[in-house]
């Protein structure tokens, strides 16, 4: 996807093993394109996923940052990402308190079965990142390459 | 520093078609701690494979990358494979270059770019692994059942028949539960008692299994497979081994004003009693609430009378030890209390009663021999009015009932509907719904015979009133289809109440530390995949203590729960995921944050004795996590401020480093 | 009512060191000026008398040190709680950060701190001596001689919209208990959502970019009793800290805001002894606003053992989307 002259927003997405991460590989499976700079790290479970590692990602450069998880009441772990929706709610709130563009931040549900939402919601996502351009408010200077 | 191997597969053309693999294998060759890098066209293969473990042999590599379909597919065979090469098999990481790149990129520059970061995200992570051994804990064979209702017996038998022993709690004097008070049952209308009673006769002579009867729960803990069970068997003032169970006591005990349970209170028993005639076991029991000898010494006469010595007023709850590898919590339900519902006069009048007082007014064995008369006066009803959804389904924010449907309500109405009109062709029966419910075999035939063949009237709305006037019960309901009120003189109201989880449920998930809904029903591991497991390992759920259910669904569920239980028993020994939490002690503040969000109970804090930088001890609380019940889900990692709290294979420095890798 | 005052404050404690009660008393202990009081440990009625000083200036909230100062010695420690601190007080005990025997709390009434900064910026430099008669604040200056000034005019901001004058834990309270106040706190919280993005950044990037992590802010924090700090852990991998204008500063505030979330009192003492006057209170208001919009009204520390927002859930919770749109649609 070529949006603004070829600037492509870097998104982080965190994906829980049991239904996200196996949502991803079906859309894999199902060939449904998304652009190649959304990379995925496996996590166990939605909330494993500490604040420090959406932080972190901004600061080395990130412009967007993507949370996946088994839809409420899915959890394999029955409770996981009723504890990651509310972390993130405040998370994100506290954000954009500070003057972060809230558009950076998203928190997905998406079931092993979710191929194609996953795919669209990586492409939409993408685009609405690529809309407000680089991340400068997050990131470190002492990161810049 | 690691030194790491990457395999780069070509998955014949799946992944070589939009990615360079001879470039992402020779750009993750520079990558630090990387000291072997190849691509093959199937690493997967028997080939693919040997090149894998011959690299390992001849690199002395400490750590691998595999980059190629997802972890999903082949984590567990390039595991195998690095296992059989003597690496331990936590040591390697795949990166994801099909599903996640080659099959979503149509660019093969952009495609080999993004395989080069991820592979460089794997490495990343890979230099922090730490090889990891899955715990083992041993298994006790032997299941612990928490309830004696049909759920309870169901689940003991199979247990006991695939040859484990097993321990049936008990808190009533006699197992059987519900399902021991009703007279028949839908859709077949055999009678409870006659399909019941052989098997709780099954139980009692099975040598698998022993019954701790008018016993309960008192302690647990341990964890799946090891469980340390503390039960009261509470005293009953008879000796269980020595009773015959002739019943001369109950016969002769003076003190015949104690409400008899068995019969829902409405008529009396002896203060020594045996609840019913097929009672299991057919011991007597005091009941110290009633008895005199036990309240003010006078009396003594049971013991008298009793030829085999079995009374011993001095007896003393008793504690009994006990280790189980497996619990099934089968604890039941009550209908819930009438109290708040004085609309429909239950506390006022006699004549309006529950569906299980019903139940008990119909059965042969019950107060009034199988006749069907009214409480009051002991005339035959000619016109009963039936009350379906009593506190079920009421509003979220009512005062009184339950949000939910009691599922069993519908059947067990046209069942008595039925037979009453059967039994007694001159009464009238309206039945009162909101909606007929009868989804299950055989069971809207069934519903409909009572419309239909039986001529019970079925209305559509709900009663407004129930009135007592002189001996009648005046009426008051709407017919919604017909839009209009109703006013029926009644002799008989039943009220089929909501069913409520049983009150020791509350109290016992406690000791289990096995979740709750909010109504106190036990939650499900997972509620469709895992129906019959609680999250908490070892702990498995058999019949209505998860939700309603009626007799057929209960059964069914307890077979199961006793097949997850003998799956486990089977096994000498439990391995556990070792991608589980650890603390690190000193630097756990003791805060308690993780224990609560763990949806396993697997957190607990110890007091441990510290050495100070100034040479000083000082004792601190610290989490504890036990391995052979967490299950790896991170939800504590992040609860814990410190960063005391990290889940081997994901910990946060490794996620930080993919991090790390994928930005830069 | 009882007047709260040194003096009857060092007789109590004396008492209480004299019968075998306490061997301890955690005080405010006299700065090189009136007005720079310093916590401390007293363990003799001498050493009360010369240096302990309860005035306008003993805002500091003595809760954290009890988790050291109880496991130093046997014996009790007795602490002076204003109604604030009574909230952290409580809220340690949730998370069995100490020995609740191994301590004797005495409730205190507190009508409002006073801020020095704001003294100083209302009379200007050379203060040698600060005297509080009730309403009115009498400053001995070095070069113009006596001010006086209206106490309301230089309390501290945390007092102007105190939460609480009810002290919820002691074992035994000096003077009547207060209660809750339904204050304008949140305010300033408000104040900030209603301003568009750019404005907001600027109005952080303006104060985090003076910080220079001294850590004061955490190190008084009576939430963040961390044995050991994420930021302090070389193995974290976010321990290094840089004096720059960019993301670190941030982080750690936002992280640190994050970790005391659900279990900030709103105490008020990390913006008090900021030496670079950054107002971190509203990081840790703005979680409290939204925890108490969304998960429903949660005062940290009113309760013992009650179950933090962040370590709880319902089925039904907003989700992060709606919860970032509500965080600022209310106001705008």
């Amino acid at each position: 996807m070529q949006v603004n002259n070829g600037y492509q927003p870097k998104i982080v997405a965190f994906c829980c093993n049991w239904c996200s991460y196996a949502g991803a590989d079906l859309a894999g499976n199902n060939r449904l394109a998304y652009p190649e700079n959304v990379k995925i790290i496996k996590v166990p479970c939605s909330c494993r996923v500490n604040p420090m590692f959406i932080l972190r990602a901004f600061q080395r450069g990130a412009d967007g940052v993507i949370l996946c998880g088994c839809h409420p009441g899915d959890c394999h772990y029955t409770s996981g990402n009723y504890y990651t929706r509310r972390r993130m709610a405040l998370l994100f709130s506290m954000l954009n308190f500070l003057g972060i563009e809230k558009e950076r931040t998203r928190v997905e549900w998406v079931s092993a079965a979710e191929g194609a939402k996953f795919a669209a919601t990586m492409n939409e996502f993408c685009e609405t990142v690529a809309a407000l351009g680089e991340n400068k408010r997050l990131e470190d200077l002492r990161c810049k390459r | 520093m690691q030194r790491i191997g990457v395999f780069v597969c070509w998955c014949g053309s799946n992944i070589a078609g939009t990615v360079d693999v001879e470039a992402v294998s020779e750009a993750l060759k520079s990558e630090p701690g990387v000291v072997f890098s190849t691509n093959y066209q199937y690493m997967c293969s028997q080939a693919g494979q040997d090149i894998i473990k011959n690299a390992i042999a001849e690199h002395k590599l400490t750590g691998i990358v595999v980059c190629s379909c997802s972890p999903r597919m082949h984590e567990a065979t390039f595991r195998k494979t690095a296992a059989a090469a003597g690496l331990n098999p936590y040591m390697v990481e795949i990166a994801n270059i099909r599903e996640q790149c080659s099959w979503i990129h149509k660019d093969m520059a952009t495609g080999t770019e993004k395989a080069i970061i991820l592979g460089k995200a794997a490495v990343a992570k890979v230099n922090l692994n730490a090889p990891l051994t899955p715990g083992e804990s041993p298994v006790t064979k032997r299941a612990l059942v928490i309830g004696g209702g049909i759920a309870g017996i169901q689940t003991a038998l199979d247990i006991a028949d695939a040859g484990f022993p097993v321990d049936i709690v008990e808190t009533k004097p006699t197992i059987g539960g519900k399902m021991a008070q009703l007279d028949k049952t839908f859709p077949t209308l055999d009678c409870a008692a006659c399909i019941l009673t052989p098997k709780m006769v099954d139980v009692a002579q099975h040598e698998n299994i022993r019954i701790f009867s008018y016993s309960e729960v008192v302690e647990v803990g341990g964890f799946v497979g090891n469980f340390d069970v503390k039960i009261k068997k509470k005293a009953r003032y008879v000796k269980e081994d020595v009773c015959t169970g002739c019943g001369i006591c109950t016969e002769k005990c003076p003190m015949k004003k104690a409400p008899n349970e068995f019969n829902m209170g409405m008529d009396n028993r002896p203060a020594v009693y045996i609840p019913f005639a097929q009672a299991v076991p057919k011991v007597a029991t005091i009941d110290p609430n009633y008895c005199n000898m036990l309240k003010n010494g006078k009396c003594g006469l049971c013991a008298k009378v009793c030829t085999a010595g079995a009374i011993d007023y001095t007896q003393k709850d008793e504690i009994i030890e006990e280790k189980y590898g497996a619990i099934v919590a089968a604890t039941g339900f009550n209908p819930i209390s009438m109290d708040k519902f004085d609309e429909y006069a239950y506390n006022q009048s006699k004549d309006v009663i529950t569906s299980l007082e019903f139940e008990r007014l119909t059965n042969a064995a019950g107060p009034t021999a199988g006749k069907l008369l009214r409480p009051s006066d002991g005339e035959h009803p000619h016109t009963i009015v039936f009350v379906q959804c009593v506190g079920s389904r009421c509003a979220a924010c009512a005062e009184k009932g339950k949000e939910y449907c009691s599922k069993i309500c519908c059947m067990y109405t046209a069942k008595h509907a039925m037979l009453t009109r059967d039994k007694y062709p001159d009464t009238d029966v309206y039945v009162f719904y909101i909606d007929v419910r009868t989804p299950g075999k055989s069971f809207d035939e069934f519903y409909r015979r009572a419309v239909e063949e039986y001529g019970v009237h079925y209305i559509k709305g709900m009663v407004g009133k129930v009135s007592p006037e002189g001996n009648k019960l005046m009426v008051q309901a709407s017919d919604l289809l017909a839009n209009k009120q109703l006013h029926i003189e009644a002799d008989l109201v039943v009220l089929a109440a909501a069913i409520e989880p049983d009150k020791s449920a509350r109290p016992l998930a406690t000791m289990l530390t096995a979740s709750m809904d909010t109504n106190d029903f036990f939650t499900e591991a997972h509620p469709k995949l895992r129906p019959v497991e609680s999250p908490t390992a070892g702990v498995f759920l058999s019949g209505t203590c998860q939700g309603p259910k009626d007799i057929p669904e209960t059964v069914s569920q307890a077979s199961a729960a006793a097949a997850k239980v003998i799956g486990l028993l089977a096994k000498d020994k439990l391995t556990g995921n070792p991608c589980v939490a650890h603390s690190d002690e000193l630097m756990c503040n003791g805060c308690s944050s993780c224990e609560r969000v763990c949806p396993y109970g697997a957190i607990t804090y110890v007091d441990k004795e510290f050495r100070m930088p100034d040479r000083t001890t000082a004792i601190r609380r610290v989490a504890s996590v036990n391995t052979a019940v967490c299950q790896g889900c991170g939800a504590c990692t992040v609860a814990c401020p410190s960063g005391a709290m990290d889940l081997n294979g994901f910990k946060n420095a490794q996620i930080m480093a993919e991090v790390d890798a994928i930005c830069k | 009512m009882q007047k709260v005052t040194s003096e009857l404050l060092v007789k109590k404690a004396s008492e209480l060191l004299e019968n075998g009660t306490v061997t301890r008393v955690l005080g405010w202990k006299k700065g090189e000026f009136s007005y720079d009081l310093t916590p401390a440990v007293f363990e003799s009625g001498e050493e009360l008398i010369k240096d302990f000083v309860f005035s306008d200036f003993s805002g500091a909230n003595f809760s954290k040190y009890l988790i050291k100062e109880t496991k130093k010695a046997d014996g009790k420690v007795l602490v002076f709680l204003k109604p604030c601190d009574s909230y952290s007080f409580n809220q340690l005990l949730t998370e069995h950060r100490f020995d609740r025997e191994k301590v004797y709390a005495i409730g205190i009434p507190c009508e409002g701190m006073a801020d020095v900064d704001k003294i100083k910026k209302n009379v200007g430099d050379g203060i040698i001596d600060i005297i509080s008669d009730g309403d009115r604040i009498v400053v001995k200056t070095l070069y113009d001689g006596d001010k006086e000034i209206a106490a309301d005019d230089v309390k501290a901001e945390r007092c102007i919209v105190c939460k609480s004058k009810k002290c919820v834990a002691y074992d035994e309270l000096l003077g009547d208990n207060g209660e809750v106040i339904d204050s304008e706190r949140f305010d300033e919280v408000e104040k900030l959502e209603k301003m568009t993005d750019d404005e907001r950044f600027a109005f952080w990037q303006n104060e985090l970019s003076r910080c220079i992590r001294c850590n004061a802010c955490r190190d008084v924090c009576p939430a963040c009793t961390c044995e050991k700090c994420v930021f302090d852990n070389p193995k974290s991998g976010v321990e290094n800290k840089a004096i720059s204008d960019s993301f670190e500063e941030k982080m750690f505030h936002i992280i640190r805001a994050f970790h005391v979330a659900g279990r900030c009192t709103d105490c008020g003492e990390c913006s008090r002894v900021c030496p670079q006057g950054i107002p971190l209170h509203l990081l840790n208001r703005k979680f409290i606003k939204d925890i108490n919009e969304f998960y429903g009204e949660y005062q940290a520390g009113a309760e013992i053992g009650s179950r933090a927002p962040l370590v709880n859930y319902t089925l039904d919770d907003i989700e992060p989307v709606d919860a970032v749109k509500k965080g600022e649609a209310d106001n705008a």
